[in-house]
């Protein structure tokens, strides 16, 4: 047992700090929360590609740094703790390569990580449909083979990557007549196909980070299907294990947490700096030390991902942990603000930039995404407790 | 960074995992809990031969060479299996606390008879005010000749009652002064408390009892940061007894779900106690990296406020909501006096008290953030 990080690692944090603090000094961006998903912004994505911070984990044969998953944490959650506008590359870093690189065709590798790495695919993950959401292998988006391609017909919803999305990951149906989980399949293509229609959807916050994309008859090439055809469920119950695992899930409104302590230290009332009010310390202090438990079950989640194991279990726990923390902060900030809490960040008087008026309202859907609160219980139950399904 | 523990630390945490639960039923949990003494002998003695006193301390006293976090694995072990008796008093509270601070004479004398399980110490800390704060130190030690006179009631003493020797916090001229106090010595008395725990905690009354001024442990008026190390070691050591009950707790709560029937079919596969059980290995899962953080830092020599105060605080509160939720799924049988559940829930509670509770350790964090 060692809670230590290396030598190296120390640096590495060092490094990835430097690096930020040097882009906020230049004025290049402003930290916000949310940035991992809603943050677009290419010109960072291929800075941060420049230093090689996409594809950390990859092997080095395939373009990447081979390194482990607990540096990719240590990055992560420094992108996360100074709010950078990371949304462009997140998803095709966290787990489109990844996938690419454990389930693709040597051509397939060939052609589409050094993209990935480049910094310039903005992928959306087209996995829940209409009627298919925690109930994911009832999806309809079918796929149906033709000569040498596939003919793309369906809806998908609440398809990340915004307005700057130009690559998807599919999930759709290409086996109608078998079990539902026995027909479906991946694939990964442009979204500038004839045929696809991307609506943009607004959130509660009125961002927009998330899509509806529709197919009308989506042609593409065979070579689009990422590994075995049919398995496609399978391979995504294990690509899931890794969306979940990470600190976005713990961390994804810091900024809102540091601002407000900060805010507590600089505000007074009733004669005093609100951080002297014994409740106000001790609804922070809590906030701290959740924080800080958070942080070591995600540590433990890239730890069994070091040890080569799926966090099949770990990451469920460590998200429905991470979410529930990050709507207590956002609400627990409302409340500190006081009247102030409510305002909007485009609003006259607002403190610290609105941060906990969007947070608020944003991290309603954190116990959503990527599976909701309840079905990750259900898979801490079955797979860690073993609990009977009935 | 890993989590992993090592080989030996796996057979240590096998053996004790074994020794306790053959020699230490329920049955027997209470016995020893109606019991005068509040611990038995003999499971004492071939603990001691076990090396478990010891465990931590240097061979030269007798002991084993072992680390802290070693300790921590076996007061696991001692939560899970709900160990009732003097160990943490005489080992955790009082043998580390010497081997911190005390002269070379008083390791030379004290630990190989607390090794061997000969001895057993305890500290007397805690007053009235039921407070961990040097200001909640009334007990009063005045120089006379080669001695100290101490005078003072110490509330919530554990073990007073078996105990060979006491470590009494005392207030001296210039402030805090830590005795080696012999528990015979004139003028002492005590009272054995009823709590929840059903442990020995007492009331122990000094009247004018006389200290050689050679049993001053850690240097004149200059007691308070040993008696801090002892606070927050107590607090870790806590933690990881927590952690074996609530451990404990889910896994036989778990095992409960999977046999009861309810509607034809076992509890555990309705959602909603599928939840529950997901909540309670959260909280135990939270609790115990915490508590392994600052188990580990501790052992290491390493700055550690902000660690324990959060393991400590989140401990707490996590056997809470864990004990709660056991005693929901168990239904009526958990509140039975009969049922296993009741040790646990009843320990649960003490030790969230015990050597800070969460307020106590979120004004530390507070502190440590720049409030």
């Amino acid at each position: 047992m060692d809670f230590r990080l290396s030598e190296e690692q120390e640096k590495f944090r060092q490094e990835i700090r430097d690096f930020l603090e040097g882009e906020i000094k230049q004025g290049l961006w402003e930290p916000s929360c949310d940035a991992w998903i809603m943050g677009h912004d290419p010109e960072f994505t291929k800075r941060v590609s420049k230093k090689g911070w996409i594809g950390l984990t990859w092997p080095k044969e395939h373009g990447g740094q081979g390194r482990s998953y607990v540096d990719r944490l240590i990055l992560t959650e420094e992108m996360l703790r100074y709010g950078a506008p990371a949304a462009c590359h997140w998803f095709a870093d966290r787990q489109i390569g990844g996938a690419v690189v454990h389930y693709g065709t040597e051509e397939q590798r060939k052609e589409l990580l050094p993209m990935i790495l480049r910094g310039e695919a903005y992928v959306g993950l087209g996995m829940s449909e209409p009627d298919a959401g925690s109930d994911l292998a009832s999806l309809k988006t079918k796929a149906t083979e033709d000569g040498d391609s596939y003919i793309i017909d369906g809806q998908k919803t609440w398809t990340s990557g915004g307005s700057h999305m130009n690559w998807i990951y599919l999930v759709a149906r290409t086996d109608p007549d078998a079990p539902k989980h026995k027909g479906i399949s991946e694939f990964f293509f442009r979204t500038d196909l004839p045929g696809v229609n991307v609506v943009p959807i607004a959130d509660i916050t009125g961002g927009v980070h998330f899509n509806e994309v529709f197919f009308e008859n989506v042609r593409i090439p065979k070579t689009s299907l990422i590994g075995e055809k049919n398995r496609g469920f399978y391979q995504i119950l294990n690509q899931l294990d890794y969306e979940r695992s990470g600190m976005e899930r713990l961390m994804a409104n810091y900024p809102l947490f540091e601002a407000l302590i900060q805010y507590t230290k600089e505000t007074r009332r009733n004669g005093q700096p609100l951080s002297r009010d014994r409740l106000i310390r001790s609804q922070l202090a809590q906030l701290k030390i959740e924080l800080e438990i958070g942080r070591l079950h995600m540590y433990r989640v890239a730890m069994v991902m070091d040890e080569g194991r799926a966090p099949n279990w770990e990451s469920s726990m460590s998200k429905v942990y991470g979410t529930a923390f990050e709507q207590r902060l956002a609400g627990a900030a409302i409340e500190i603000l006081g009247l102030y809490g409510q305002l909007s960040p485009q609003s006259k008087c607002v403190p610290i930039k609105g941060m906990a008026y969007h947070s608020y309202l944003s991290s309603k859907g954190y116990s959503l995404q990527a599976g909701t609160s309840e079905i990750l219980k259900n898979i801490l139950a079955l797979r860690k407790l073993e609990l009977p399904s009935q | 960074m890993q989590l992993a523990l090592s080989e030996e630390q796996e057979m240590l945490k096998t053996m004790a995992r074994d020794f306790l639960s053959d020699k230490l039923p329920k049955t027997v949990v209470k016995e020893i809990e109606e019991s005068e003494l509040g611990y038995s002998p003999e499971i004492w003695k071939e603990m001691a031969g076990l090396g478990w006193m010891g465990l931590a301390f240097p061979e030269k006293y007798g002991g084993s060479d072992m680390s802290f976090l070693d300790l921590a694995i076996l007061l696991e072990e001692m939560g899970r299996a709900c160990l009732p008796g003097p160990y943490f008093s005489s080992v955790v509270l009082s043998g580390l606390a010497i081997l911190d601070v005390g002269s070379e004479e008083q390791k030379a004398a004290y630990l190989p008879k607390i090794a061997s399980g000969e001895a057993i110490f305890t500290l007397a800390l805690t007053e009235a005010s039921a407070s961990y704060d040097a200001s909640g130190i009334e007990t009063k030690a005045s120089a006379e000749g080669d001695n100290y006179i101490i005078s003072g009631t110490k509330l919530f003493v554990p073990d007073a009652n078996v105990a060979n020797c006491m470590l009494v916090v005392a207030r001296t001229d210039k402030g805090i002064t830590i005795f080696i106090v012999d528990a015979k010595s004139a003028g002492i008395s005590h009272t054995v408390l009823k709590t929840i725990a059903e442990d020995k905690l007492c009331e122990v009354v000094f009247d004018k009892v006389k200290v050689p001024k050679a049993n001053i442990l850690g240097g004149l008026d200059k007691g308070w940061p040993a008696v801090e190390k002892i606070i927050q070691r107590g607090a870790v050591a806590k933690c990881c007894e927590m952690v074996g009950c609530i451990q404990q707790a889910l896994d036989m709560t778990v095992e409960y779900a999977k046999d009861r029937k309810q509607y034809g079919r076992p509890i555990g596969s309705f959602q909603v106690i599928q939840h529950y059980c997901a909540d309670m290995a959260t909280d135990v899962d939270g609790t115990r990296l915490s508590a392994y953080q600052a188990a580990w830092m501790l052992s290491e020599g390493l700055p550690c406020t902000k660690e324990v105060a959060i393991a400590k605080a989140w401990a707490g509160e996590a056997c809470q909501r864990v004990m709660a939720l056991a005693h929901q799924i168990h239904g009526a049988i958990g509140v039975t006096i009969d049922h296993d559940l009741q040790y646990y829930t009843r320990r649960a509670k003490a030790a969230e008290v015990s050597f800070g509770d969460a307020s106590f350790y979120r004004e530390v964090v507070a502190k440590e953030m720049g409030l």
